[in-house]
């Protein structure tokens, strides 16, 4: 919890939505903003946070995350998912739905997200699945799950291989302006353990090629242009899907997509060694691919950035390579990793990144972009764009340790993050 | 050179260290031929073989070096049905610790595995095959039997023919004679070259016919009949007529060149049953010397006594 008043003075303040930024201080009574300008003092009982030389950003929204809740909360909860969401200034999460049992009706879409209102920490949007048990089989029960607030659909994890069934998801979905996500993987096409090309060749590992990828996308982005239902293309990964994606914004289909802070920041070269840390789904690929991806972000074929938060338990991921689980954890290294490759790196100005956290991914959920403003609930992130920082085994906040930066020294870090009276910092948690 | 520490792949091991091993190999081939072939080098140390795949060849092969190098040698029986009792191979490689044994050579189905107790136990880790990956001891038994026939492998022509893709042998082998200084070339259907093969360091043949004469070495590997369940060639009738060393194909072949595999062999497929007495057949060769290059592997990495073989 945070005192009563609180004054983050002398810092910078990003106004994505009109991609401004000004040197503002901010007050902040009883988790709301009161006051914007220049603030003299805190006043009796206050606490001054020193911002001089930081930036304050609205908190960001994470498009897809996985908590676990319910069934496997020996990775995580919702409550320590979103604890380690503030601490890495995402205020907003959207959880797959992907759990035991699959969040696929009313009932379950409201267990989240009264979960989320017990633990009070970073708020989370249920996205709930298009077909019921995630079987991609039959349609699940979606105007009755939008209306308990899921922000949108996917089958996450599994690719509706039934062509037919998913231009009816996508049709049905769009009667109620509800975004349907989808996890493009051709299953026959990807049985493997890591990307298809040469590592995996060298250390006898089954590939999984882009095409999985960029073949489920092209029958996706063709429905929802033949529907003209809005489809969102999850953690793209290759150099393939990001030219697909750049024809079909040409053509003026509505489709989005996002990208994860792992696929600008590794590679195939990753899994030499057999460190299962390195093991996501869709696979990490080659230098080129990375570069696309970031050349897609750059121009804004990919919208945004999202995390994929995925943790699993040490016992899981301390396996044969095969046999291990897919997915790293991402909250609290995301910032610094996008930080590092986009702003360090001169491919995002700083605004344009802080808006690709914050106001596009809002739009494609249809949030209202979150803004530092007179009036509203505090919902804030304070960045120090000068920091180094290592990432630690005990310092991480999710229940789950499967991260491949253990040890990494990044630079730029999320110092502090309030949101309503719920503040973090690395020193108070 | 510093000591070898663990002998996880070829990918691992310089050319400096392959020779060394393969020196080594040689004393203890001469070892062999005594009447009583047994040195006192490992006495007192204590050598584990866990296979969790099937192996008569690999296994009975290191049990006798570590047997005629003085060491004691225990097997983990470890069926496949126990791992899926819940033991998993990191229970596993914590219970060997506890026993405190020397060095455990390991076979597993799954690529990485040696790799992954190595990076978690005190002891040395040989690997014995794991999944598609790597096949070290078979790679050196090869090149040791190679050199024995032409005394080196620089600049000799090496044919690989068959499952590419699935064959930990074929990748250790290209990776082992390219260090000795071999051209290696491999030949199949595509459906059985993994893709970017080329880039481990061979040519790429699809017709068998188009190399098999430019070679010195033609090494066969076993075809699976399982492959063809999942469509990556249509018979082992096609396949023989394809890749098959057949009667016809060796009655062109020069006697000069050399036949090889890596057992067990798939008589009437890959390799017509008239391979098995030509003199230029060197498959029982491969196997003697595989007692000697396990022997010469074990006692490095156990830190043997130079001299004592």
């Amino acid at each position: 919890m945070s005192p009563k008043r609180l004054l983050f003075s002398g810092g910078t303040v990003i106004d994505p939505v009109a991609g401004k930024a000004r040197r503002q201080d901010v007050l902040v009574e009883n988790g709301m903003v009161v006051e914007i300008g220049r603030v003299g003092a805190v006043g009796a009982g206050g606490e001054r946070v020193d911002c001089r030389g930081k930036f304050l950003s609205p908190g960001f929204i994470d498009l897809h995350c996985h908590l676990r809740e319910p069934g496997e909360e020996h990775k995580e909860t919702i409550e320590t998912g979103t604890r380690a969401a503030l601490a890495g200034g995402w205020t907003q999460v959207c959880a797959m739905g992907n759990t035991n049992p699959p969040i696929d009706s009313e009932a379950l879409v409201r267990f989240v997200l009264t979960r989320a209102r017990e633990a009070g920490l970073a708020r989370v949007h249920p996205v709930g699945c298009c077909t019921k048990g995630r079987q991609g089989k039959e349609l699940a029960e979606l105007a009755g799950m939008k209306a308990a607030g899921a922000v949108a659909v996917s089958d996450d994890g599994s690719w509706i291989s039934d062509g037919e069934l998913m231009r009816r998801v996508l049709e049905y979905a769009k009667t109620f302006d509800l975004l349907v996500m989808s996890h493009c993987e051709v299953p026959e096409l990807a049985a493997g353990s890591a990307n298809e090309g040469l590592v995996a060749t060298q250390l006898g590992i089954a590939g999984t090629s882009f095409v999985a990828e960029t073949a489920a996308a092209a029958r996706d982005i063709l429905l929802a242009e033949l529907t003209r239902s809005r489809i969102h293309i999850c953690h793209v990964s290759c150099a393939a899907t990001v030219e697909l994606l750049r024809w079909a914004k040409g053509r003026k289909i509505p489709v989005t997509a996002d990208t994860c802070p792992h696929y600008i920041t590794l590679t195939e070269d990753g899994v030499r060694g057999f460190d299962t840390n390195y093991k996501v789904n869709p696979p990490l690929r080659t230098e080129q691919d990375r570069r696309a991806v970031i050349a897609g972000l750059a121009d804004g074929t990919i919208d945004c950035l999202a995390t994929d938060h995925a943790p699993h338990a040490q016992e899981e991921k301390e396996v044969e390579f095969d046999l291990a689980p897919p997915g790293m954890i991402g909250f609290e290294t995301a910032f610094s990793l996008g930080y590092e490759q986009l702003v360090l790196k001169k491919v995002l100005s700083l605004v344009e990144f802080i808006s690709r956290l914050t106001v596009v991914p809002a739009r494609i959920i249809g949030l209202e972009p979150p803004r530092i403003a007179l009036g509203q609930e505090a919902n804030l992130v304070v960045i120090d764009p000068d920091a180094k920082w290592t990432f630690t085994r005990e310092a991480i906040l999710s229940r789950s340790r499967n991260t491949p930066f253990l040890g990494r020294t990044m630079r730029g870090r999320v110092v502090a993050t309030l949101l309503g009276t719920q503040l973090w910092t690395p020193a108070n948690h | 050179m510093s000591r070898l520490r663990h002998l996880l792949g070829i990918a691992e091991l310089s050319r400096e260290e392959i020779l060394k091993i393969l020196e080594t190999a040689q004393k203890f081939r001469e070892v062999l031929d005594r009447p009583i072939p047994v040195v006192p080098a490992l006495r007192g140390k204590t050598i584990a073989l866990l296979f969790f795949e099937p192996s008569t060849r690999t296994a009975t092969s290191f049990n006798l070096a570590a047997s005629r190098l003085s060491a004691q040698c225990v097997n983990f029986a470890v069926a496949l049905s126990s791992v899926k009792k819940g033991e998993t191979l990191l229970d596993t490689a914590r219970n060997i610790e506890a026993m405190r044994v020397d060095g455990l050579v390991i076979r597993h189905a799954f690529a990485g595995a040696a790799h992954f107790l190595a990076q978690r136990l005190k002891a040395f880790v040989v690997n014995a095959g794991d999944g598609c990956h790597e096949h070290p001891t078979q790679a050196l038994l090869d090149a040791f039997t190679l050199r024995e026939h032409f005394g080196t492998l620089e600049g000799k022509r090496v044919l690989i023919v068959g499952d590419i893709a699935h064959s930990r042998v074929a990748r250790s082998n290209i990776l082992c004679f390219n260090k000795l200084g071999a051209k290696v070339a491999v030949c199949g259907p595509a459906t059985l070259l993994p893709p970017y093969v080329e880039e481990l360091g061979c040519e790429v043949f699809y017709r068998l016919d188009r190399i098999l004469y430019e070679v010195d070495v033609v090494s066969m590997l076993r075809v699976q009949a399982e492959r063809i369940g999942a469509s990556l060639f249509p018979s082992l009738r096609e396949y023989r007529q394809l890749y098959g060393l057949t009667r016809e194909r060796l009655a062109k072949l020069d006697p000069k060149v050399v036949i090889t595999h890596p057992g067990p062999v798939n008589w009437g497929v890959e390799l017509d049953y008239d391979v098995s007495d030509l003199p230029q057949t060197l498959i029982m060769n491969q196997v003697k010397n595989g007692v000697a290059v396990r022997m010469a592997v074990l006692f490095l990495l156990a830190g043997g006594q130079e001299g004592a073989e």
